[in-house]
């Protein structure tokens, strides 16, 4: 029986990983991700210069071998800040999504196991956050503490907990009313170690499809803080506050701000393909609908 | 019905209160004394005592809540602290802007997104449907501050056809005048309207290709209406349920998309002054601008929910 279920599971495994890399939407955003991935990992060892070494005679130079992007005002490597600028990408993303994904799970899945005024209190809270786009938290709270890339990390998280409170709780009812957590009930289990047993591997799919659309999300949520000086601060490079830099000189140098918004633009495509790719292979019932 | 009405009226203001409560505490409680956080750390002590004073500080702060409230309510404001005006009438000015740039926007987001999205279902996995839901993965994918600058980039570096920024102003006095205005709002309302549009449009495409799919359209076709007859007398129809809840829920991120937009292009809208209002550490706009922007998406979503019920008896029922 052990063999039989271990044989179907690694055969699944590889279908699984056929079918994706077969998948257009899924092997396009997967590779743009990977693409992402590589220039964070990459950029923690090497950078062509160091992306905050301010050198003035060769300001505002345009695309070369020396610098493959160019310079900016400063004569600072466009390209090594781009590279050191995805590292704050995948940071917001991960802190972003991890605190949606940690605190939202957790309320979602009490609610579906509660029900009554505890569903209620937590959904009405859901619906309360809402009214706060992250950009309106950012702006409250960096009008107390200043600008920072902690406060808008903390921001976007806070606007995540609703989004996957209220996958949770939708996907989690739907378990609940199967026969098998009947059948789990009847022999005695407690909520907790159904929510454990049953429910979260029954909603898993969901939960990682969005985590992955939240996370372009937040990529493009920090972006746009950052642009406006709310963000990450001086001297760490990042994607947002380059367009802002670059804004001012487009008569001079119009080439400064194609490169970050295109930085942006990849990585965002890149989680939304690979989320849509994951959401047909993950569930083949929607797939077929489509 | 008017049960329903009424539990969600009574929802929407409960909301209201508990999120003037939020920012009320955020703004004002949190910072422990919010005149120190105004005048920042250089400031001696008398004049902290002063703009203490002046703000109402000393007070207790439920006195201050009530007071805040009330003025909101009344418009009655307190006075902005770096420009010394009630804030009501600041943000009154501020909002000749902004709401006709939303407006823009919004209308620019529907009719593109209808256009889009009805245009891809009626070739369903065709030529043009691919095309289009590419167009709106890309349309998803692009900030929409670097498409404004890259608008500018096009449409004043280039071709000198618009200028970089600013706002002449609605009235001919001011050197400016409504075709002046409207002119340009035209650039910032196409970056909001991007986004937007394309979410809307993929919400059309699926909304119209699973009315398509009901019986009652197949019995439309046997009865000898054309797939364009039906598409119009039938399909669109019941498909525009969930567009237009989409297209309301929309609305608010359009509000908090000013914010931004109006940076790039240097527009003198909410989003201008509020985040002006950082830099000048005037905690008194930030307040008042981030409570009516919070209230317009509680507001939205509550007519929302209210327009879906009168559409879908289902809703109220359930």
């Amino acid at each position: 029986m052990t063999k039989v279920t271990g044989a179907t599971g690694v055969t699944s495994v590889m279908s699984f990983g056929g079918r994706a890399w077969r998948h257009p939407s899924f092997a396009i955003g997967g590779a743009l991700t990977l693409l992402l991935c590589a220039a964070a990992l990459l950029s923690l060892f090497w950078q062509p210069y160091p992306p905050a070494a301010i050198d003035i005679p060769n300001k505002l130079q345009g695309p070369s071998g020396g610098h493959w992007l160019g310079t900016d005002s400063l004569g600072r490597d466009i390209a090594s800040q781009l590279l050191v600028g995805s590292q704050n990408s995948i940071l917001v993303g991960v802190v972003a999504v991890g605190i949606g994904l940690s605190l939202g799970v957790f309320l979602g899945a009490l609610a579906a196991a509660r029900r009554g005024w505890v569903e209620e209190l937590v959904m009405r809270a859901s619906d309360f956050t809402f009214a706060f786009p992250a950009l309106l938290t950012a702006i409250m709270l960096t009008a107390i503490y200043g600008p920072g890339l902690f406060l808008s990390i903390v921001a976007i998280g806070i606007f995540n907990v609703p989004v996957f409170a209220r996958i949770t709780r939708g996907a989690a009812n739907a378990v609940w009313a199967r026969d098998f957590v009947t059948a789990a009930r009847a022999a005695g289990k407690g909520p907790l170690a159904i929510t454990l047993d049953h429910v979260l591997p029954n909603i898993a799919n969901q939960l990682i499809v969005q985590a992955t659309v939240s996370f372009a999300t937040a990529i493009l949520a920090e972006a746009a803080l950052s642009y406006l000086g709310l963000g990450t601060q001086p001297p760490q490079p990042s994607w947002g506050r380059m367009l802002n830099d670059a804004q001012t000189l487009m008569f001079q140098a119009p080439l400064l701000a194609l490169w970050p918004g295109a930085a942006i633009m990849l990585s965002v495509l890149g989680l939304n393909l690979m989320g849509d790719g994951l959401r047909d292979l993950l569930d083949p019932k929607l797939a077929r609908q489509r | 019905m008017l049960l329903f009405l009424l539990r969600r009226l009574a929802t929407f203001f409960v909301t209201l209160a508990v999120a003037s409560v939020v920012v009320f505490a955020v703004l004002e409680l949190l910072p422990g004394n919010a005149a120190e956080v105004i005048l920042g750390d250089t400031a001696t002590p008398e004049s902290v005592a002063a703009l203490q004073a002046r703000l109402g500080l000393d007070r207790p702060p439920l006195q201050r809540y009530l007071a805040w409230v009330g003025g909101l309510l009344q418009g009655g404001t307190a006075r902005s602290i770096s420009y010394d005006t009630p804030t009501a009438e600041l943000i009154g000015q501020r909002l000749q802007v902004t709401v006709p740039l939303a407006l823009l926007a919004m209308a620019l987001t529907v009719g593109l997104a209808l256009t889009l999205g009805v245009y891809a279902a009626a070739r369903h996995n065709r030529v043009g449907d691919v095309g289009v839901m590419a167009a709106s993965q890309l349309g998803m994918a692009i900030p929409n501050f670097w498409f404004a600058i890259l608008l500018i980039l096009v449409f004043a570096v280039h071709l000198q056809w618009v200028s970089a920024g600013g706002f002449p102003g609605w009235s001919a006095d001011d050197g400016g005048g409504v075709w002046a205005g409207i002119q340009a709002l035209i650039l910032p309302a196409v970056a909001l309207a991007l986004v937007q549009a394309a979410i809307l449009a993929r919400v059309t495409r699926s909304a119209v290709l699973e009315v398509m799919r009901e019986d009652f359209v197949r019995t439309a076709r046997a009865k000898g209406l054309s797939r364009r007859q039906a598409l119009w007398r039938h399909v669109l129809r019941n498909a525009m349920i969930p567009v237009l809840t989409v297209a309301g829920l929309q609305f608010a991120n359009l509000l908090t998309g000013t914010i931004v937009v109006e940076n790039v292009f240097v527009l003198p809208g909410i989003g201008r002054l509020v985040f002006q209002a950082i830099g000048n550490r005037d905690l008194v706009v930030v307040r008042d601008v981030v409570m009516l922007l919070a209230a317009s998406v509680v507001l939205v979503n509550f007519v929302v929910d209210v327009l879906y019920a009168l559409v879908d008896p289902r809703v109220r029922l359930g």
